[in-house]
Parts: structure tokens; sequence; C-alpha cells
């Protein structure tokens, strides 16, 4: 971990399943964020991809946005993976980046869920999920507080 | 340690935290370089370690530094979560399209439409 490390951290008035099953199934998956459909293979080896939908490849997106590698699966709590980005030659080549999604438990029914992204060696991908890029989101910020209002209210954050 | 109860929102903690120059200048720093220890932070400040302690756990519990161990060290994040929600809550829902009229406005009045 270094200061290419990126953390982020979200309270989720939420069971931890509720929110495993949000980052890892597709049904969920594609409704919050940027909409990627996530396809695991939740076992150590087992790949990981997520998916565009019609409306982000009409936009230009790759078939496969991202994938990625799963190397430990421990639901409903720890999930470590690797994460590359694929909409182009130049962020393909910054290779695999690590991921680690921690959800505990905490006082009163409500759930951390951590998010450590580990970038060394990858500025593009630290430039995007910083939400850094003008027109490209917010990055892992948007991403997790739009996941904790869809787990909360059931909607999506409004124009997303 | 967050304690989050249901119907209080963390706004209040968030707003708290931010309404201080030395953990604004904080933030500051740890956005400019991440994952550091208390003694390079308390390098940056004219303060005794246990007041930027002080000031750093006022922004742990607003959830906007979140700290994790690397060996021995303790290092901050800066956590982007809690101000992108209020950008969602405050900015984008009741400001942007005042912001956009004025931003309008100046281009108009600068004879750039």
């Amino acid at each position: 971990m270094s200061t290419d490390t990126q953390v982020y951290r979200v309270f989720i008035n939420a069971p931890a399943q509720a929110i495993w099953d949000a980052i890892t199934t597709p049904e969920i998956s594609r409704q919050y964020g940027y909409r990627a459909i996530a396809d695991y293979d939740l076992r150590p080896g087992g790949a990981y991809a997520g998916r565009a939908d019609a409306d982000m490849q009409a936009f230009g997106m790759p078939e496969t946005v991202v994938d990625g590698e799963v190397i430990e699966a421990d639901p409903p709590h720890k999930l470590v993976q690797t994460w590359r980005f694929l909409w182009s030659d130049e962020i393909k080549a910054e290779g695999p980046t690590r991921l680690t999604w921690e959800i505990k438990e905490q006082p009163g029914g409500v759930c951390s869920l951590t998010l450590t992204h580990e970038l060394a060696g990858a500025p593009l991908h630290a430039e995007q999920v910083a939400g850094a890029i003008e027109g490209a989101g917010g990055g892992w910020a948007y991403v997790l507080s739009d996941l904790k209002t869809l787990l909360e209210t059931g909607k999506c954050l409004p124009g997303a | 340690m967050v304690t989050y109860s249901c119907g209080v929102s963390d706004d209040d903690r968030v707003f708290k935290a931010l309404a201080d120059p030395t953990r604004r200048f904080l933030l500051d720093l740890l956005f400019a370089r991440d994952g550091r220890t208390l003694t390079e932070l308390e390098s940056e400040l004219e303060m005794t370690r246990f007041g930027v302690m002080k000031h750093l756990r006022v922004l742990e519990e607003a959830n906007l530094v979140v700290t994790r161990r690397s060996g021995r060290e303790k290092l901050h994040f800066l956590n982007r979560v809690p101000i992108r929600e209020i950008h969602d809550r405050w900015i984008d829902k009741y400001t942007e399209p005042h912001v956009t009229a004025l931003v309008e406005l100046k281009d108009h009045l600068e004879g750039k439409s």
C-alpha cells in the first residue's frame, strides 16, 4: 500500500449480504454506478468481467469494459480481485491493478463498505477512478454513493 | 468510529469537520498526496502532534479520512465519498440550475453567445 493507493468508504444501511450481492451479481450491478454488468467466477483464480450494456456500447465502449481475476472471495465480507480497464491500448497496457472490497457489520445494523484500490504504475486508472476526468463520471465515489442510494431507497441517483 | 443512526444525517459531521481551516488544509494535503503518516502531516503544520491527532480524529469521525495499517505505519487516506454525497445532495439538486444560469449570463455579457 502506498501513496498510489486510493481508499473509499461508505456506510450503508443494509445487510452485508445485500451489499455483497450488489457488487457480485449481474442483475443488481447493472442498476447503479456506470451500469456495467458484473460477471464473477467467485473462486481464487476465477475470472471477472465488467460488461457494457447496449447503451454503453453505443457510446463506443467495448463489450467488456473491465477484466480481472478473483484473488480471494470470502462472502459476504471480503473480495480481492484484479481490475483492468480495456477501452484503450494505453489504459490496457498499464496492466492489472488490485482492488479489495471489505464489508463490515457496524453497530446498529449498518455496514461499512471499504474499497481499497492499489494503483501503482497505473496513472490512467488512478485518474479515472478518482473521478478526475471531465465528463467521465465521478469514479468510485460516484459508484459507491449510487450503490448506497440504491440499497437504501431502491432508487438510483437522478440523472445517472 | 463513525456512528450512524437512522434519521440522523452524517452531513452534520461532514459540515462540522469542514468548518475549520486546519482540517481543510489536512484534506488538501491528502488530496495532493494520499496515504500519509501522522508524522508527515504534522511536519506541514505549526501545531503539536496531539493537536493534529485531534483534527484527524474529527475528519475520521466524519468519514472524510480513512486510515489503513501498512506494516507498522498508519496511513491516512482522503475518502471522497462523503464529499460526493454532499455534492449530490446540495450542489446538484439546488445549485446547478442557478450556476448554469449565471454562467450563461456571464457568457452573454462577455459576448460569447
